[in-house]
Order: structure tokens, then C-alpha cells, then sequence
């Protein structure tokens, strides 16, 4: 399976992405800069994490008007899939390519700590290895990441189980107190309406090595795996 | 053609910032603060030959990146039109 990290100027999570891929999960993976608009050679493209553009006007507002950005739809349509994590969730929701946004964290503080993540939908590419129910532990570390929905569009979200991840207590109850930043109903991770592109805040590229303190993240680049069948589309489960 | 766009976090909308911003008033003695809310200002200088014609093309730039409409809304203020702030205001 053929990944792409896509390098904006100011991203962080790049160099942790491509090490994850080629030396965790032995894939073939190549940065895409993002200028480039040619994905053709992929099959999964990933927005990682950091300040795009110095997170200017607003987090991920620039880079989701990039021409790396602007080539993602033609590519989802082709069949690739799309996976953006931390700032790469805020540029899909300011491209539009997911609902809702992201805004400044309730507590006003920038969070990183670890968080347990509830599955809710296992049945999209990115989750098809894991059960509803599981509880992930991932790291966040974020200033802006509370998610926000109208009332609307969140009771279309949890129509159609786009919800993939929701904030968590470890034995997976949806608290207030297990909610890192305010995110409406502890929305932590969406899919869109045909499950191919995944946003969430928390960072599976850090949980993917028992030395990094645990290995959780790594059951997406699994399911990414498992998914992938062999005219080169994804299959749901 | 100077236009002024005003960006604000819709009411109804929580504005932790301006929530922090009016707690520290508070700590600096003002007590009679009622409602604080922070937003942007932005100033763009557009080639157009009418006012009219800078509007439009400054709305069609918050609508595609300046403002976020699902959390804010967005004034224009184009020369001779609208203006952000009444007559006199503190600028």
C-alpha cells in the first residue's frame, strides 16, 4: 500500500508519520510537498500534524486552500483514502471535505496528555481491525481542537456513524471530565459519508512503538492494511 | 481600495478568549464589564473601480477563506458604504 505525507511549511508530525510507515508498518512512503497536486501513485494520503503556514487567520485555513488540498477530492474519488490527524483534521474540515470545525480548547490551554479513545464505528477502512467499544489510548497535543458542529449536521453525523472516536474515560464511558477540550458530545475523530477520509486530534503515529509508551495507533495503519484489496480499492468491512 | 472586513464568532457561540480577556479585566478592577467578546480585523487593499465592485470581491474572499462561516460572521466595510463601527466610535 502506497502512502503519501504530505509536508506543509510549518508541519511537525511529517518525519513521525514516514517513520511509522516505512520502518513500523514496512510500507512504501514518499512526503508530497504541498505544491504538488499529482497523487496518482497512492493509495493513502496523510495530513499529519504541526502549524501549517503558521496556523495563520486560523488553524488549517491556508493549507486547506493548498494545491495538495485541492487534488483531494479527484483522489478520493479514484478510491485513495485520506487520514488526517491533529492539524490535518482542522484542514479537512476548513477544506470542507469533512463537517464541522475546530476551535480554540475550552480550557484554553494547549493539552498534551494521553487520552482513551471510545470506538464507536468499526466498519470504516481506517477501523475495520478494531470492535465497537475498544477503548484506544493516543496521545493529543493541541491548542485548538474542540470539535464543533451545528445541531444538525452533529444529528446527521451520528445518523450515519461518522463518529469514529469519542473522548473516553480507560473503561470507556463518555464523561465531561474525560473530554480534553470541550469538543461537542467528546467528538474526537469523524468520518465522512463514505467512510474514506478520517479526521481525529489525537495522533496514532505516536502511539505505534511499546517504546513510545504504547502501540494503539498502530491498529489504524492495520485496518488501512486489511482494507485494501487487490484491484487497489478499500473495501468496508 | 482600502475595504475593512470584521470577523466575529457567531452569538451563540462560546468565546473562550474573550471569556479570559474579560476575567482579567475584572482582576484589573473592572467590575462593570457586562460582555466581552474577542474578533478580527482585517484590512485589505483590492484594485477595483468602485466601491461596489471591492465589496463583492472582498465578500467573495471571506466566503472562500477569511471568515469561517460555520463559526463566525463576517461585516465589510467598503468605502462610502457600510460601516463597521458607528460614526465617532473609538477606532
Amino acid at each position: 500500500m502506497r502512502f503519501g505525507v504530505v509536508v506543509f511549511p510549518g508541519t511537525w508530525s511529517d518525519c513521525d508519520f514516514h517513520y511509522v510507515i516505512s520502518e513500523v508498518v514496512k510500507q512504501p512512503v514518499k512526503y508530497v510537498w504541498h505544491r504538488d497536486r499529482n497523487l496518482a501513485d497512492l493509495d493513502c494520503v496523510v495530513l499529519p500534524g504541526g502549524f501549517s503556514y503558521g496556523d495563520y487567520l486560523r488553524a488549517g485555513a491556508v493549507a486547506g486552500r493548498s494545491p495538495v488540498v485541492e487534488a483531494l477530492p479527484e483522489f478520493i474519488a479514484g478510491g485513495g483514502v485520506v487520514l488526517g490527524s491533529c492539524n490535518g483534521f482542522q484542514i479537512l474540515c476548513e477544506a470542507g471535505l469533512l463537517p464541522g470545525a475546530l476551535m480554540r480548547n475550552e480550557c484554553l490551554q494547549y493539552r498534551c496528555q494521553s487520552t482513551s479513545l471510545l470506538v464507536e464505528n468499526a466498519e470504516t477502512p481506517f477501523t475495520r481491525a478494531l470492535r465497537p467499544g475498544q477503548v484506544l489510548t493516543m496521545p493529543i497535543s493541541h491548542g485548538e481542537g474542540k470539535y464543533h458542529a451545528d445541531p444538525e449536521t452533529l444529528r446527521a453525523l451520528n445518523q450515519r456513524h461518522q463518529v469514529v472516536f469519542r473522548y473516553a474515560t480507560p473503561d470507556g464511558q463518555v464523561t465531561r471530565a474525560a473530554n480534553p477540550n470541550g469538543s461537542v458530545e467528546n467528538i474526537a475523530g469523524i468520518v465522512n459519508e463514505e467512510g474514506t477520509v478520517l479526521g481525529l486530534m489525537p495522533h496514532p503515529e505516536r502511539a505505534a512503538e511499546s517504546a513510545m509508551g504504547g502501540t494503539d495507533g498502530l491498529q489504524i495503519f492495520h485496518s488501512l492494511l486489511g482494507s485494501l484489496v487487490e484491484d487497489g480499492t478499500f473495501t468496508k468491512r | 481600495m482600502k475595504v475593512r472586513v470584521l470577523v466575529r464568532l457567531k452569538s451563540g457561540i462560546l468565546d473562550v478568549q474573550g471569556a479570559a480577556v474579560q476575567r482579567a479585566l475584572g482582576g484589573l478592577g473592572f467590575a462593570d464589564v457586562r460582555g466581552l467578546r474577542v474578533g478580527k480585523l482585517i484590512e485589505v487593499d483590492v484594485d477595483a473601480p468602485t466601491p461596489e465592485r471591492a465589496r463583492a470581491r472582498v465578500d467573495e474572499m471571506c466566503r472562500k477563506l477569511l471568515a469561517n462561516t460555520i463559526l463566525e460572521d463576517y461585516t465589510i466595510e467598503a468605502p462610502g458604504g457600510e460601516r463597521l463601527a458607528p460614526p465617532g466610535a473609538v477606532r
